[in-house]
């Protein structure tokens, strides 16, 4: 299991250089003289070049990007933002709690109604209750994440006043965002967690249970769903994976000052080192999140735990 | 003498009947589901084709003595900021949001198609180096692969469009070529192999017409995502820019007058939900008339 995980660690390393040299080099070709950025138009081309120099801009290519790749992985250090002054790193840092408590609230409640909803349609295929979770989930997966925000916060916030539009303050900031982003995963979770109920229940170890006197309830739940729920879980941690860089979008909407709203202001204002910054650390909280659902395989499955710790005594 | 003809006749009319793609169809046309999701879906288009004789108003018209309207008689859909009409402006959106869908599909699948089907049949190093290439792509996640590609290259249309097809090219290869290291196996590609078929004969005449059906389901869903991720990209200023009646960009500037004018949010959304919706009502649809586990 250590070995696996040290493997896979390992294999990051060079996907997560590649992911610096690409945003890296994109961001170095692209149109635009920071040290206009930094210091706007209106002062003498002295001054520029004296920025251009302190920045190292005047370097070469590779220079510079031997130059970046230290700064990062030597000193954990993302640069300097050219708008604020400041740090990239201790700003992420700073706005990741936000970003955290909205990513993990929000595929809570994906899961939560995700799995019940495709559970209750893959048992009962093909009846009205398949068919009403199906049409909702449809329908979920068809509306775009902003446009649901906007929607439950001109229902909750504007129209009714029970909640607040926008900011962050204390836990009922949170509910809108949340289930916005909720709400929209939870359809995709009820349609994987369906497809693959639907294969599960069909095997021959359901029907074993069943002729074994099993009650139904745990047919379902503790041999059906557990089986079913690899790629469910895939699925889950992609989308938290996601989330945790930031759910661009509807941060905006909620105006959460979490990474989503870092990076698209960091875009707008064409602040170069910070959305590198940012881009670099969603490659590596994504590959590390897609690593523990990796591991968590093994605890729902047996049978892949059975499969690590089978090389481990061959050897 | 009549009767080996018609024989014949029937025989032959058995046989075309059999093909994949009429079994395809017959399935297809049984569910309601997923008709219901092309009629809509035609219905779109042909508002999108015939806008400029369909629309009331001229899209880009503004009248400053019916800003803000609410939907009437008049103004089906309400107006804008500007006076211009909502119902006129989402008739021409739907050609961004199409055109968008559309090109955007085709450039990746095509791309995505041809780099996986030769990576799985060639294999080798060319295969090693492009799938290390794609991880690399995929450590991020594809609305922010194309966020940053489309901030570099500036707003527009086809900006946006190359953005997200970059970002969503690597599924398509993914997907080839896994179907393509399935079906390389095959008898019947050994038997073309052994007649002495060039590769590319082979992988265009007998392999991918055997991989053709995940992809067919992934470029359906492909279109409603790419116009969903369009809607996004526009919506934080990244895809088609303002002016413009595209449906992102019209939620976007309708946000500042979300408490007051309610009307100028909804429409443009649900337009965009029921055009995603269909396209996902066909794309499940075909999924299923294309998954030979399910039989009629």
């Amino acid at each position: 299991m250590i070995r696996y995980i040290i493997k896979r660690v390992l294999l990051m390393i060079p996907v997560i250089l590649g992911v610096t040299w690409i945003i890296f080099t994109i961001m170095h070709f692209t149109p635009g003289d920071p040290a206009v950025i930094i210091l706007g138009t209106e002062v003498s081309e002295d001054l520029l070049e004296a920025k251009r120099v302190e920045l190292g801009l005047n370097r070469s290519y590779l220079a510079q990007f031997l130059d970046y790749l230290k700064d990062v992985f030597l000193h954990f250090d993302l640069g300097t933002s050219y708008v604020n002054g400041k740090s990239v790193s201790a700003e992420i840092f700073q706005r990741f709690p936000y970003t955290f408590r909205v990513a993990s609230l929000s595929v809570c409640i994906s899961l939560l109604i995700g799995i019940p909803l495709g559970v209750v349609a893959a048992v009962n295929q093909y009846s009205w209750k398949d068919n009403a979770s199906m049409t909702v989930a449809l329908v979920g997966i068809s509306m775009p994440g902003f446009w649901v925000g906007q929607m439950l916060s001109l229902l909750f916030a504007l129209t009714l006043g029970w909640l607040p539009a926008s900011g962050v303050g204390g836990p009922q900031y949170y509910i809108l965002p949340c289930l916005a982003i909720g709400l929209s995963g939870c359809a995709s979770i009820a349609r994987q967690t369906r497809s693959s109920m639907l294969e599960v229940i069909r095997q021959d170890y359901i029907v074993t249970a069943r002729a074994k006197g099993v009650i139904e309830n745990k047919v379902i739940y503790g041999h059906g769903l557990r089986n079913a729920l690899i790629p469910v879980i895939t699925q889950a941690g992609s989308s938290f994976g996601i989330q945790l860089g930031g759910a661009l979008v509807s941060e905006t909407v909620f105006s959460i000052p979490g990474l989503g709203t870092y990076m698209m202001t960091a875009i707008s204002s064409r602040d170069y080192p910070a959305i590198q910054g940012a881009v670099i650390y969603v490659a590596i909280i994504f590959g590390l999140v897609m690593l523990v659902v990796d591991l968590l395989y093994a605890f729902i499955d047996p049978r892949i735990k059975a499969q690590y710790s089978g090389k481990r005594r061959r050897k | 003498m009549q009767s080996i003809k018609e024989q014949k006749a029937g025989t032959a009319q058995k046989r075309k009947k059999n093909s994949m793609m009429r079994i395809m169809m017959r399935r297809l046309r049984k569910n309601r589901l997923a008709m219901l999701g092309l009629a809509i879906l035609i219905v779109i288009v042909l508002l999108a084709v015939f806008a400029p004789y369909i629309s009331p108003y001229d899209y880009s018209k503004t009248d400053f003595s019916s800003t803000f309207q609410g939907p009437s008689a008049a103004h089906w859909f309400g107006t804008d900021e500007l006076g211009r009409d909502i119902f006129s402006r989402l008739l021409y959106g739907a050609r961004y949001s199409l055109s968008i869908g559309l090109t955007t599909v085709a450039i990746s699948a095509a791309c995505g198609v041809a780099l996986g089907a030769i990576a799985g049949y060639v294999g080798g190093k060319f295969d090693m180096i492009l799938m290390r290439v794609l991880d690399v792509f995929q450590a991020l996640p594809g609305m922010i692969l194309a966020i940053a590609i489309a901030a570099t290259l500036g707003g527009g249309m086809s900006n946006c469009v190359i953005s997200l097809a970059i970002s969503s090219i690597p599924g398509y290869a993914r997907m080839t070529r896994a179907s393509i290291l399935n079906i390389r196996q095959m008898e019947y590609v050994e038997a073309a192999a052994s007649i002495n078929a060039k590769s590319s004969r082979i992988i265009i005449r007998h392999i991918l017409p055997n991989a053709l059906s995940p992809i067919i389901v992934q470029a359906t869903m492909g279109v409603a995502g790419a116009i969903l991720a369009a809607a996004s990209l526009s919506f934080v200023g990244l895809g088609v820019q303002a002016p413009n009646p595209e449906w992102g960009a019209m939620l976007s500037a309708a946000r500042n007058y979300i408490r007051n004018y309610p009307h100028m949010v909804i429409t443009p959304g649900v337009t965009i939900m029921i055009t995603i919706l269909s396209l996902n009502m066909l794309g499940d649809g075909l999924r299923d008339a294309l998954d030979p586990r399910l039989k009629d």
